[in-house]
């Protein structure tokens, strides 16, 4: 369970946080240039951060005990393969979603 | 017809196909939130106060993995780092805006406003102030009630499935899929791969901090890759000109 006080703190850190790296440049620091390695850098965050992210749900997920789920590890590989495949948020869902429910089903688990 | 207003209008039909997207995805974090334990009212503050999708599902992951708060904010504001990207590209296009007017823009600067505005500035580059600004607003409008509207029916879904049906798996899915289609060169590749290492090897750091190690590793990678892709580039493209000039 979240504890309330802290989602709380979180809520307002993050929507204030979140909102001046919004308004830096637009709305401060205008036609100042940034360092071309920074640029280069930020470029990557989303890349970066977002499937480190949930690495270790993928591959010791807690709903399985921490232990490697082949339905899992399937499911997010589809979702992967499709994606990069055909460019395509949606359709990498959809993939992950069916390789996940059916794939128990079709091994008859 | 007005231009900034024909701008207003075009702006919102362009954005109507990103519904697709939107209506699943907030809808997920409202039924998430929900059954993390969040009322109806903490779902919708929290959408309403912070507007990011992908940095809401990782504070809700991060807060039930009692992390400290510290760690959930850095990694959440990590996350979204990419906006200040889109803040640095829209600055010199409204920059003579009134502050005011780019105070309330930022707060509507979000990845489907900033990718198809910038787009559109690049298809009509002779467009006015007024219009471009007219555009962003236009792009946002079928945007943000769709957000707001589809994290509450989320929440509401969520109190009526009960908590057995475990849906610990879509955050991870999400997240990949959000991944996926960004992968375009070898320096997405890397930045991936190094991030993702580093964060399975990292595992015994406290409170995960290795994930915030990992995520700047992965990040310098990719700028590094891109570096040296440009450099061999442009390498080559120099030895090909020399080679035309000696045989002019």
């Amino acid at each position: 369970m979240i504890d309330k006080g802290q989602l709380w703190v979180v809520m307002a850190g993050l929507g204030v946080g979140t909102y001046l790296i919004r308004f830096s440049f637009l709305g401060l620091l205008g036609n100042r240039v940034l360092p071309r390695w920074l640029v280069r850098a930020l470029r990557y965050t989303a890349v970066a951060v977002l499937p480190a992210l949930v690495a270790p749900a993928v591959l010791w997920p807690a709903a399985a005990g921490g232990q490697t789920d082949p339905a899992r590890l399937a499911a997010a590989v589809a979702t992967l393969v499709v994606g990069f495949w055909w460019r395509s948020m949606m359709a990498a869902i959809v993939a992950g979603g069916l390789v996940l429910y059916l794939l128990p089903l079709v091994l008859g688990r | 017809m007005t231009r900034p207003r024909s701008a207003f209008l075009r702006g919102m039909r362009d954005a109507l196909p990103f519904i697709i997207v939107i209506v699943p995805f907030a809808m997920l974090f409202g039924l998430l939130a929900t059954e993390a334990g969040l009322s109806r009212f903490e779902v919708g503050a929290f959408s309403v106060v912070v507007f990011a999708g992908a940095s809401q599902f990782a504070a809700l992951q991060l807060m039930q993995d009692q992390a400290p708060v510290l760690v959930v904010l850095a990694t959440a504001l990590a996350v979204n780092l990419r906006l200040l990207m889109y803040s640095v590209a829209l600055a010199p296009h409204f920059g003579a805006a009134p502050l005011g007017l780019r105070a309330v823009m930022a707060y509507f600067l979000v990845d489907q406003s900033f990718a198809m505005s910038v787009a559109e500035f690049e298809r009509r580059p002779a467009m006015s102030l007024p219009e471009k600004t007219a555009y962003f607003f236009g792009a946002v409008t079928p945007v943000v009630p769709m957000w707001l509207g589809s994290t509450m029916l989320g929440a509401v879904m969520g109190q009526a499935i009960p908590p057995e049906y475990a849906l610990d798996f879509a955050v991870p899915i999400t997240f990949l899929a959000m991944t996926a289609p960004m992968i375009r060169s070898a320096a997405h590749v890397a930045a991936a791969v190094v991030s993702v290492g580093l964060v399975l090897s990292l595992g015994f750091m406290p409170y995960g901090t290795g994930l915030l190690v990992a995520g700047a590793a992965g990040m310098g990678a990719g700028a590094l890759v891109e570096a040296w892709t440009e450099a061999r580039t442009e390498a080559r493209a120099e030895a090909r000109a020399r080679r035309q000039e000696r045989q002019a």
